[in-house]
């Protein structure tokens, strides 16, 4: 499209637009009200609602807005006679077979159609025929359906075939008889497809697990941001009577566009599950009782002074930077080194300032390549795909290095499937290929590494690339040698002039990192923390059993420690299984803070709904230990004073990909089969855990074990068939499915999911017998 | 003077063959294009000056539309035939394919090689399987014969054609319906601009005509653009297929200059049956508004005198009404029709054909009602216009005609629950 610029008169007024734009963009951009249904701006244009339909001089017809290039000297009438009749008769078409059901149906009130229908409809019908019913089918927990609502704008259509990239639902049959639906009665599973509930402008999508709990009337509006990952989607808190009710994504271009992964969208179930921690809690001789707030802080405040510069710390990196903060002021007034939020990193021996992706969300989608590597990106960080997504379809080549084949919903231009056990030197023969080099014992993997032609390939495509991105994954964090992939990683970037970047996963990973959360010298970090008991050790917002490394040590170390403190919004059982005193802390939406995404923008968030029964606000927990150790600067009267206080001590330092170390390039051995335990989409947080809708979807929920025909035959095994799965200690038995995206000698065992606790590391030496 | 043009192999036995085609001058044409006896741009012109115009229904000047695409642009372009002949009435291009689709295929290849197009596709309606198999057997002729292929008939010119049989939908004879089609998708037209001509099948550059159209490509070549223009009247050059039908003697495709009179195409079918009083004519297909009778008598069969009657002359199907018939049923019917066939894309047509229909058939079963003809009149004036493609206007169009023309028959029906003359209702 050329930049000329035109002068177009509509309704009177002189609007300056870009020839070629098409008529609504100038409309709305000036404030000009059109009807509409089909188009949306992030969609390609269908034209087939004819709501938008106005006048155009020297046009025999009504044209439809959204699909009328600007010319210079237009003269457009959008409320002539004849545009108003034309609008008009479309809403009366879309009248006569919708459904009079507003007062029972969960879009009235914020109904485009409804909205539509009182400025363009008319008080009765002159539609006395019998209308249509269509049958509905089930597309899965999150989208209720309602297809007799629908008016055929294909929203949903379209996004599915142009943002989702899976077309799962689609149009069939003629005329009337035409419906939207998934035609062979699938589910919907595209993890953007919450969507499509925004997207449909009558009620024949809407969100499931909310449907029929209240009017859109009674909902108040606050903004958030998603706790999920490290994208940090904006999104809309619909509140009712001091509950969250549902999430809608609020727009920002820069960051999640106008979408929503459906994590973000519907985690917030979990607030109001069973199992919160209401009030705090103390273990004695093995009972749970209830005890008095200033008590449990007593007995926390004891306790940690008890183990003084030994006290342990761990915080899940979802904590905001607030409390992260506290609590590194909080070890450091105690003398303590050891505090950590890596709770799933396997090597320390490279440690990267604060990693963070190198480039910022908008710029992922005019990369000409990308390299991950370890990375599920559709699962991980659903909005970052969607970005790779439109890179990749504007040309740019995706490539990956991963022990398991995921499905990618572009098509990649190299991939590089291959057990853990040869991810190290499948990379170093890229960094060979591209002419990567690095001192000592680096440059010799690199030096040594065997030559092949998808390497070459690849190297070729990341030198050709005028903007290409080396980017390494959360699951390559839980590899042994994690150190020496990223010093790897890094030379492959520098040596093909590559931005260099890591793909955190929480939503205040890079904050947790700015804020210092880690090892002060001499501590220990998370792994040494979770491997040798210690006397005092105090978790933020963590559940050892699904939040871990290696589950089953960290369950054992804690269980062995002295006394654990836990910090945490939900009292659960494994919980309780190793903790000594839990101080019941205000969730997601109930407390204020700010998270860093990882690009490294700072986003404030306000609690919006009270703490459920006596839970506190984590900085207000932390602040009452810091005042009852008798520390300097503990007397807060706001979270905002943390925040300025944070902000001066951090100043304006951002992400830095930089790497230290590794010292030493001893190479992990692993023996026979290898376990790839990546932590599914909706098994990341003790949230999202607990939304039960996002539960009963087909994503991973309970233990299973993937491996390829060839192990299956070798153990005599079947699909849906059982295995014993052992990592050390005593086995878990769970279900075999036989999958061709698993390598060879690799069993794809997910971490974080009912049955996993017992289990060792995520990547690590696994066996299986038949059971 | 008739069957000049398309059917001008017609008196001899097999004329469908290539040896015959060949005989009568067929591919000459071809040669004389392919030998450089006229540039691509010289052939357009003398297209462009015989007047030829689109057979399918729109009447749009065949070698204009040829005009837009340049043999220059870079990338793959496309000749596309539409013979879907789904218009109520219409019956001719089947004929075309049975009896003379050499000459279509000589059509197909000169256009191909005007805009140097890398492969043209014959969509062919599904029902019709006698002429497909004609069509195929005659492409595998002419592939036999060198003038399909690779270095066509050694002029370093690369082209196939390819059939492709569609599946039974009305709307897939809308031209970017069609091309949909082709490329496995539903059949839906495509909101316009871009045209064909911009972004056609696959996106590419395509010119898509009417099967009658190409097929007269070959005559207006070899036997010059003023012979044929001069076959028909002003602003209706060449001769044309009517198919007539209904209450005829001998129902048939004629291929009659442009300009004939009714009087004259209703004797050459055999005149009305049983010797009954004409009472109403649809001169250009089902979506073209009715014209009665006496009327009808005195007109000619050309684009303009059609269309100052307030109708169309459309694909040239004439369907020939006599007095027996109820115009409620006829309209019923048709109203019937394009509610199935809409293909529901866009909210007008999706939700008014059906309207319309419920509206018709409750007058034809006795439960009209008194507001019902105002109704009709407005809901089709809703629709007519503002749909995406012309099926709302084929929907709107026969509804308004009857209406203009016959109120009084649909008016008797509401009031007296039943039928004006004695027959339907």
């Amino acid at each position: 499209m050329s930049d000329k610029k035109v002068t177009i008169e509509v309704d009177g007024r002189k609007l300056e637009a870009i020839a070629g734009q098409m008529l609504i963009e100038v409309t709305d951009a000036a404030g000009i009200e059109v009807p509409r249904f089909c188009y949306h701006k992030k969609l390609s244009i269908a034209a087939n609602c004819r709501m938008c339909l106005v006048e155009v001089e020297k046009a025999p017809k009504p044209l439809p807005a959204c699909a009328t290039p600007v010319m210079d000297g237009m003269v457009v009438k959008t409320r002539s006679p004849l545009a108003i009749q034309a609008q008009q008769g479309t809403m009366e078409f879309l009248l006569i077979n919708h459904p009079l059901d507003c007062p029972i149906c969960d879009q009235g009130g914020e109904c485009e159609l409804q909205d539509a229908a009182i400025g363009y409809g008319n008080d009765t019908s002159r539609y006395v025929e019998v209308k249509r019913v269509v049958k509905d089918e089930d597309i899965g927990p999150l989208i209720e359906t309602e297809m007799t609502r629908c008016i055929h704008c294909t929203r949903c259509v379209r996004f599915g075939a142009e943002i989702a990239g899976i077309r799962e639902l689609g149009a069939t049959g003629r005329g009337e008889h035409m419906r939207i639906g998934t035609y062979v009665g699938t589910t919907v599973t595209s993890e953007m497809s919450g969507n499509v509930i925004d997207l449909c402008p009558v009620g024949a999508l809407t969100a499931k697990p909310s449907r029929y709990q209240a009017r859109a009337w009674e909902l108040t509006q606050a903004n958030a941001i998603a706790p999920h990952d490290s994208v940090g989607s904006n999104v809309h808190l619909h509140l009712r009577r001091g509950q969250v009710m549902r999430a809608v994504p609020a727009d920002n271009e820069s960051i999640n566009e106008t979408w929503i992964s459906d994590r973000d969208r519907f985690a917030y179930q979990g607030l109001s599950a069973k199992g919160r921690a209401t009030q705090p809690l103390v273990r004695e001789n093995g009972v749970w009782r209830p005890i008095e707030w200033s008590d449990a802080l007593a007995l926390a405040a004891e306790k940690l002074k008890d183990a003084g510069a030994e006290a342990n710390t761990l915080a899940a990196p979802h904590a905001t930077l607030e409390e992260l903060f506290l609590l590194r002021k909080l070890m450091a007034g105690l003398n303590a080194p050891s505090l950590d939020y890596r709770l799933r990193q396997a090597d320390f021996r490279a440690n990267p300032a604060v990693p963070g992706y190198g480039l910022s969300i908008a710029d992922i989608e005019g990369l000409d390549a990308a390299l991950l590597i370890g990375s599920n990106p559709r699962k991980d960080l659903p909005i970052i795909n969607h970005r790779l997504r439109k890179a990749a379809l504007n040309g740019a080549d995706v490539m990956v290095l991963n022990p398991i084949d995921y499905e990618f919903n572009y098509p990649l231009h190299g991939a590089m499937i291959t057990s853990p056990a040869n991810m190290l030197s499948t990379l170093a023969g890229v960094a060979r290929a591209v002419g990567a080099s690095a001192d000592g014992a680096i440059g010799e993997l690199i030096g040594n590494a065997a030559e092949n032609d998808e390497a070459a390939r690849i190297a070729t495509q990341l030198k050709a690339a005028e903007k290409a991105w080396v980017a390494v994954g959360a699951l390559a964090e839980a590899h042994p040698d994690y150190a020496l992939l990223q010093a790897i990683a890094s030379a492959i970037a520098e040596a093909s002039g590559a931005v260099f970047g890591f793909l955190p996963m929480a939503s205040n990973s890079v904050g947790a990192a700015l804020a210092g959360c880690v090892p002060m010298d001499g501590g220990l970090n998370a792994m040494q923390q979770l491997s040798q008991p210690g006397k005092t050790s105090m978790l933020l917002d963590i559940e050892p059993a699904y939040d871990c490394l290696n589950p089953a040590q960290a369950m054992r170390t804690l269980d062995e420690t002295a006394f654990v403190i836990a910090i945490s919004s939900f009292a659960s059982e494994s919980l309780k299984a190793c903790a000594d005193l839990i101080l019941p802390m205000a969730a997601f939406a109930e407390t204020s803070g700010t998270f860093v995404n990882g690009e490294g923008t700072w986003q404030r968030f306000d609690g919006c709904v009270r703490p459920l029964g006596e839970a506190r606000p984590g900085w207000k927990i932390l602040r009452v230990l810091g005042t009852l150790l008798e520390f300097e600067g503990f007397d807060y009267e706001s979270p905002a004073q943390v925040h300025d206080e944070l902000r001066a001590a951090i100043g304006d330092r951002g992400i830095d990909n930089s790497l230290d170390g590794p010292g030493d390039a001893e190479l992990w051995r692993p023996k026979g089969m290898q376990r790839v335990g990546d932590v599914p989409i909706y098994r990341i947080d003790a949230l999202t855990r607990r939304a039960t809708a996002l539960q009963q979807t087909r994503e991973p929920e309970s233990a299973r074990a993937c491996i390829n025909a060839a192990l299956a035959k070798r153990l005599r095994v079947a699909d849906g068939g059982q295995v014993k799965v052992s990592q050390g200690g005593s086995g878990v038995v769970m279900p075999v499915r036989v999958s061709d995206q698993v390598p060879d000698d690799t069993v794809w065992c997910p971490a974080a999911v009912r049955g996993s606790e017992t289990l060792g590391p995520q990547i690590g030496d696994i066996t299986l017998e038949k059971a | 003077m008739a069957n000049e043009v398309c059917f001008r192999t017609l008196h001899r036995d097999r004329s469908w063959t290539l040896e015959v085609y060949e005989s009568e001058g067929g591919y000459e044409a071809l040669k004389k294009v392919l030998a450089g006896d006229w540039s691509p741009a010289e052939v357009v012109d003398l297209v462009k000056k015989s007047g030829l115009r689109g057979r399918g229904g729109a009447g749009f000047p065949t070698g204009i539309k040829w005009s837009f695409i340049s043999r220059d642009m870079p990338g793959d372009k496309y000749i596309v035939c539409n013979s879907d002949e789904g218009e109520p009435g219409t019956f001719k291009d089947r004929d075309i394919l049975r009896y003379n689709p050499h000459a279509l295929i000589e059509g197909m290849i000169i256009a191909g090689y005007v805009i140097n197009a890398v492969a043209g596709y014959n969509y062919i309606r599904g029902e019709f399987w006698e002429p497909y198999e004609r069509f195929e057997a005659a492409l595998e002729e002419a592939r036999q014969a060198g003038y399909l292929g690779k270095d066509i008939l050694g002029s370093g010119y690369d082209y196939d054609l390819h059939t492709h049989l569609g599946a039974g939908a009305y709307i897939c004879g809308e031209e970017t319906a069609l091309l949909e089609s082709i490329e496995g998708k539903k059949g839906q037209p495509r909101f316009k601009p871009p045209f064909p001509a911009q972004f056609g099948l696959f996106g590419r550059p395509t010119i898509i005509n009417n099967t009658e159209s190409l097929a007269s490509i070959p005559d207006i070549l070899r036997q010059g653009p003023d012979w044929f223009r001069e076959l028909g009247v002003e602003n209706s050059g060449g001769s044309k297929l009517f198919s007539v039908s209904g209450n005829v003697n001998r129902p048939g495709n004629f291929e009659v200059p442009l300009g004939t009179s009714f009087a004259e195409l209703l004797e050459m079918a055999g005149g009305v049956t049983e010797g009954r009083k004409l009472k109403a004519v649809i001169p250009g297909g089902s979506s073209a508004p009715v014209i009665p009778g006496e009327q009808m008598m005195d007109l000619n069969m050309d684009y303009d005198a059609i269309q100052n009657a307030g109708s169309m002359l459309g694909s040239g199907a004439v369907i020939v009404m006599d007095d027996s018939n109820c115009m409620v049923k006829v309209l019923d019917r048709m109203s019937y029709f394009y509610h199935e066939e809409s293909c529901g894309q866009c909210t007008p047509c999706r939700e008014g054909t059906g309207w319309l229909y419920r509206v018709v058939h409750r007058i034809e079963t006795g439960r009209g009602r008194q507001e019902d003809l105002d109704l009709l009149d407005d809901v089709a004036a809703r629709i007519a216009g503002r749909t995406i493609c012309a099926l709302g206007d084929a929907a709107a169009m026969p509804v308004q005609g009857m209406l203009k023309h016959y109120r009084d028959e649909f008016q008797y029906h509401i009031d007296h629950k039943k039928c004006m003359v004695g027959a339907g209702g």
